[in-house]
């Protein structure tokens, strides 16, 4: 127990993130083949380009690399104005042209970061372009294991993050992660979504001397995480399983290791083969990309406000608590919405629009707003008329100047007492929270 | 020139026969030896071309064309199982 | 006077004029190649039953008063070229029964202007080749001499057009795949400028070097052609915009006093002595015409070779990879021996610590290459130098030595390292009986020049002897 809880203490981890993002583009990325290949007929999304046939010649899309640059613009990158496709060639079944088109040394962003929660910067190395791959399916046809592809998915744009490592732990990966998939949601770039393979990532996850600064010489790469719940229990596993192998005197081997859900843990991919020698050469069909300044100034313009914006400035604007905003912000929709409420309801209060949007899981989709401030209006109150409440307000005000001053002077419990005279002179049930506010701002406006 | 044919041929997913792997690292060694010529040109300072257009930035917008039909796509294939090419069973990884 | 041996021009008018049909005009071509093809080995395919249908269809909108261009004209196509619906083998036995579901972008241009497609010709494998003996189809053999090789790696398609199979045919020049075998076969072949035509459908050699020419009997039909296959593609992003001019029409200029550069390089190394009478001769006549020449240097030249054969096979290795016998074609192991060579050698120079000392290297002393041409072309509108230091060789004859083959594109790969377009035209032939030619060389889309020169040439020495041989 001694033993283990000094090892424990003894290391750190030390882990790096590789971030894919599939972009919902209407067409892929180097031809005109529809991207939405979620859940079609195999083979029925290709063309000779995505599918590799002899003499086709990849065209870059358009709005991909836009996306791109927001991802990255949204990531405080440095956009590089000299940028190209680079051919990364191996050998696989499911990628068709025997290399994928991808960026090697001049991608399209650089030098970006990510502030998490406990304060740490994420610091991203770099964003760039590339494309998927086709899908691979185990099976046994016949009585035989096969493999079957489907290219419906070759060709679709990839954007790919990849992080410094920076990581340590499975609690900062997730977090990470989450902020992530929130500003591509927010972008609508991509519906990020961990189960539809959407949005992938494969940490690099090596151990180092807590005394040692520097980094490991080794890394372990694992893939197949499909989930956030996997997220925690992968990392948690393959820190645990180095630790061990650390115990016992040994350094773990640089390798690629794949998630097994069945049995809980991490399981070597790799047989006796070095790595992969990629042989990188700038893609010779496809002419280098040039921005301009004015391009690059023009898409940050087009910016929207991103969540931690938005967050901060709900918090201030509408006095709305961290819990309140976090969930309103969550979607970018929800953030709409709720300030679209606010701005049509006038004596409706802030909280209650936001709690009605938080508790009672309105949906907003079919919800108009204005339907929702009239349900809020009606469940409170009878109609009443505006000036018959303010004329009594203002008798109310006039014949308790004693409760008036009180309250002015800080006793705020005054006001139940002044809800209570408006209530008797009105003689109809008013939504008490209508009235506070009402009365509120009339004693603010008052003067004595 | 020494090089390294069957490392080479794994790079390259080219199965050859022991026979092969002497004949080629013979005439491939020839090769190398004759393209080390280029260590004569002084590229100091030189940028190298590798699009002769000069083109820049081609791109197309964003939008759909039709694809092949699943049969088409499937046409130049002997190995085929329910719409989806087929090929031995693979292990291990990609990249 | 025999249909079949017409130009595209005299077969268009003949057409026109009603003197015979496009059927009449394919039959005679499809029986030269029934009676010639069995020795020549010119054609891998030959579309018989679509050649005649098409023409059917040719002569039918010729009575509607239809004037597409290539209307009725018989042409082959290189058989890299993607055909919708008939095979497609890239001389490779990989594509043995490949039968592709499109066609490629020039292969639909020429049937937009009314082309027959009567077959699709021999070629080495992959492309990769300088003879013709390299397609795993039976080598190609000179219709001028069978005992000698056509020159390649386009071989099917220069012989087709020197044999009158047909009135003109489709190549590719990624190392003067063109010019070489047009100079051999006596017949004109063109290199344009890269990217002056899509390579989209076209079995990929090596992508910044793959140009996209012809070979016909005149330097007007070569003009003709180019006017309908070149223009910027949609498919392939390494076509410009740049407009394409009305080459047939700018032949009918006023012609100008040019001034042609003789580069020295390319008369120091050890040239064939016939090969350099008959090129000074050819000197001779073009200044008679009206031009002037000047020596100039093209200091680089004696590293192109090299550079090319670094840059080159790194391209096809990564250009062949998508051939692994799952989506159509035979596994990798069915690749020809010298397929097999140039894929190692590019994984080689392109693999893990060799980058830098070989193609980054070659990719540099292309800019220097280049940049002797940009310099020459400041001085000189055009350039004339010699196709190959040999004229044709006996078949078999360098077949054993790879190195010794690629040696015979010294004087063609400078082009396509420089993007820059190439006329290769008949000059005349040796003692032996062997044709050899010259190639123009002009600055990128300089086209229009070449074809004047190359007309220019023409008819003047359109009365000598030689130009009566036939095959």
């Amino acid at each position: 127990m001694e033993k283990k809880k000094t090892i424990a203490m003894r290391y750190t981890p030390v882990i790096g993130l590789e971030v894919h993002v599939e972009l919902k583009t209407r067409s892929k990325m180097f031809c005109a083949c529809s991207a939405d290949y979620f859940g079609r007929e195999p083979n029925t999304h290709t063309c000779p380009v995505c599918l590799g046939l002899p003499g086709a010649l990849p065209v870059p899309n358009k709005k991909a690399i836009d996306w791109c640059i927001l991802i990255g613009l949204a990531l405080n990158c440095d956009i590089s104005l000299f940028s190209k496709f680079d051919r990364k060639n191996y050998f696989y079944p499911d990628l068709s042209k025997g290399y994928q088109i991808s960026q090697y040394d001049e991608p399209f962003c650089e030098n970006g970061h990510v502030k998490i929660s406990n304060g740490k910067r994420i610091n991203i190395r770099r964003v760039h372009m590339e494309e998927d791959t086709g899908k691979l399916i185990h099976e046994a046809v016949d009585d035989q294991k096969v493999s079957l592809i489907d290219f419906n998915r070759s060709g679709v744009p990839l954007v790919e993050i990849v992080t410094e490592p920076d990581f340590e732990s499975a609690e900062e990966v997730i977090e990470y992660l989450k902020t992530v998939q929130q500003i591509v949601r927010y972008l609508e770039v991509s519906n990020a979504d961990m189960e539809k393979g959407n949005m992938r990532l494969e940490p690099n996850i090596s151990l180092r001397k807590i005394k040692n600064s520097d980094l490991p010489k080794y890394k372990v790469e694992v893939k197949n995480i499909n989930s956030f719940k996997f997220v925690e229990k992968t990392i948690n596993f393959e820190i645990e399983r180095q630790k061990k192998i650390f115990e016992g005197g040994k350094t773990p081997v640089q390798e690629t290791r794949g998630w097994g859900e069945a049995k809980g843990e991490t399981i070597s991919q790799r047989s006796k083969e070095e790595a992969h020698d990629y042989r990188y050469f700038p893609e010779p069909d496809i002419p280098p990309i040039h921005w301009t300044e004015s391009q690059v100034s023009h898409l940050k313009s087009q910016m929207i406000e991103l969540p931690q914006t938005k967050f901060d400035r709900l918090r201030r604007v509408y006095g709305l608590s961290d819990y309140d905003a976090e969930i309103l912000t969550k979607e970018k929709k929800t953030a709409i919405y709720f300030e679209e409420a606010v701005r049509l309801a006038k004596a409706i209060p802030t909280k209650t629009i936001a709690n009605w949007i938080i508790n009672k899981r309105i949906d907003i989709q079919n919800e108009s707003v204005g339907r929702l401030i009239k349900q809020i209006s009606m469940s409170h109150s009878s109609s009443i008329d505006e000036s018959k409440l303010q004329s009594a307000i203002k008798d109310v005000i006039k014949d308790n100047e004693k409760a008036v001053n009180d309250y002015k002077n800080g006793k705020t419990s005054v006001i139940m007492f002044l809800i209570g005279n408006v209530m008797r002179k009105l003689k109809t049930k008013i939504n008490p929270s209508i009235m506070k506010i009402a009365l509120e701002k009339a004693l603010r406006n008052s003067n004595g | 020139m020494k090089i390294d044919i069957a490392h080479v041929a794994k790079l390259a997913n080219l199965p050859l026969s022991p026979k092969e792997e002497k004949k080629f690292e013979k005439q491939l060694s020839d090769v190398l030896g004759y393209i080390q010529k280029l260590n004569e040109v002084d590229t100091e300072n030189v940028e190298p071309t590798f699009q002769v257009t000069g083109l820049e930035t081609i791109v197309r917008c964003d939008t759909t064309f039709p694809s092949l039909s699943q049969d088409e796509a499937l046409s130049g294939s002997t190995s085929t199982y329910n719409g989806l090419f087929k090929v031995e069973a693979i292990f291990g990884n990609g990249s | 006077m025999k249909l079949r041996s017409l130009t595209i021009k005299k077969a268009t008018e003949g057409l026109k004029q009603k003197k015979f049909s496009s059927v009449e005009l394919t039959k005679a071509c499809l029986e030269k190649i029934k009676k010639l093809n069995p020795t020549l080995n010119a054609f891998i395919s030959v579309c018989e039953e679509e050649a005649l249908k098409d023409a059917r269809k040719a002569d039918k909108a010729m009575q509607n008063g239809n004037t597409s261009p290539l209307l009725g004209i018989p042409i082959a196509l290189k058989d890299l070229f993607l055909t919708k619906g008939i095979r497609t083998t890239a001389g490779s036995k990989v594509l043995e029964n490949y039968v592709p579901p499109f066609d490629a972008t020039v292969v639909k241009k020429l049937k937009d202007a009314g082309a027959v497609i009567i077959g699709k010709t021999n070629c080495d494998a992959w492309a990769h080749g300088s003879s013709g003996e390299n397609s795993d189809f039976g080598p190609t053999k000179n219709p001028w001499n069978t005992d000698y090789v056509p020159g390649g790696s386009s071989s099917g398609s220069a012989v087709a057009v020197a044999s009158d199979m047909c009135t003109a045919s489709t190549g590719t020049d990624t190392g003067g795949s063109i010019r070489l075998p047009a100079s051999f076969c006596n017949v004109v072949g063109l290199k344009p400028t890269y990217g002056r035509v899509s390579r989209y459908g076209i079995v990929a050699m090596a992508s910044s070097l793959d140009s996209i020419g012809h070979f016909t009997k005149t330097v007007e039909d070569a003009a003709l052609l180019l006017s309908i296959t070149a223009g910027n593609d949609s498919m392939d992003a390494t076509t410009p915009q740049k407009q394409v001019p009305d080459y047939p029409k700018s032949l009918n200029r006023k012609p100008r006093e040019l001034m042609l550069g003789i580069p020295k390089e390319y008369f120091l190394t050890g040239i064939d002595p016939e090969i350099k009478e008959l090129t000074t001769k050819a000197l001779s006549v073009l200044r008679v015409s009206n031009y002037h020449t000047q020596e100039i240097s093209l200091p680089h030249t004696e590293y192109a070779n090299a550079c090319y054969y670094i840059i080159q096979p790194a391209e096809v290795s990564s250009n062949l990879a998508r051939y692994d016998g799952i989506r159509y074609g035979f596994r990798r192991e069915t690749f020809g021996d010298e397929a097999k060579r140039r894929i190692m050698l590019g994984t080689y120079t392109l693999s893990s610590g060799y980058y830098d000392a070989y193609y980054k290297k070659a990719m540099k002393v292309r800019t220097l290459i280049t940049r002797d041409f940009d310099e020459a072309f400041k001085i000189v509108d055009a350039i004339i130098a010699p196709v190959s230091p040999t004229p044709a060789w006996k078949i078999g004859e360098k077949i054993d030595d790879p190195l010794k083959m690629y040696l015979s594109d010294i004087f063609t790969v400078t082009a396509n390292l420089a993007g820059i377009p190439g006329l290769s035209i008949p000059i005349g032939f040796t003692k032996n009986g062997l044709p050899v030619g010259i190639q123009i060389l002009g600055p990128q889309f300089a086209e229009e020049t070449l074809f004047e020169i190359g007309k220019a040439f023409e008819e003047a020495t359109q009365n000598e002897t030689w130009r009566k041989r036939k095959p």
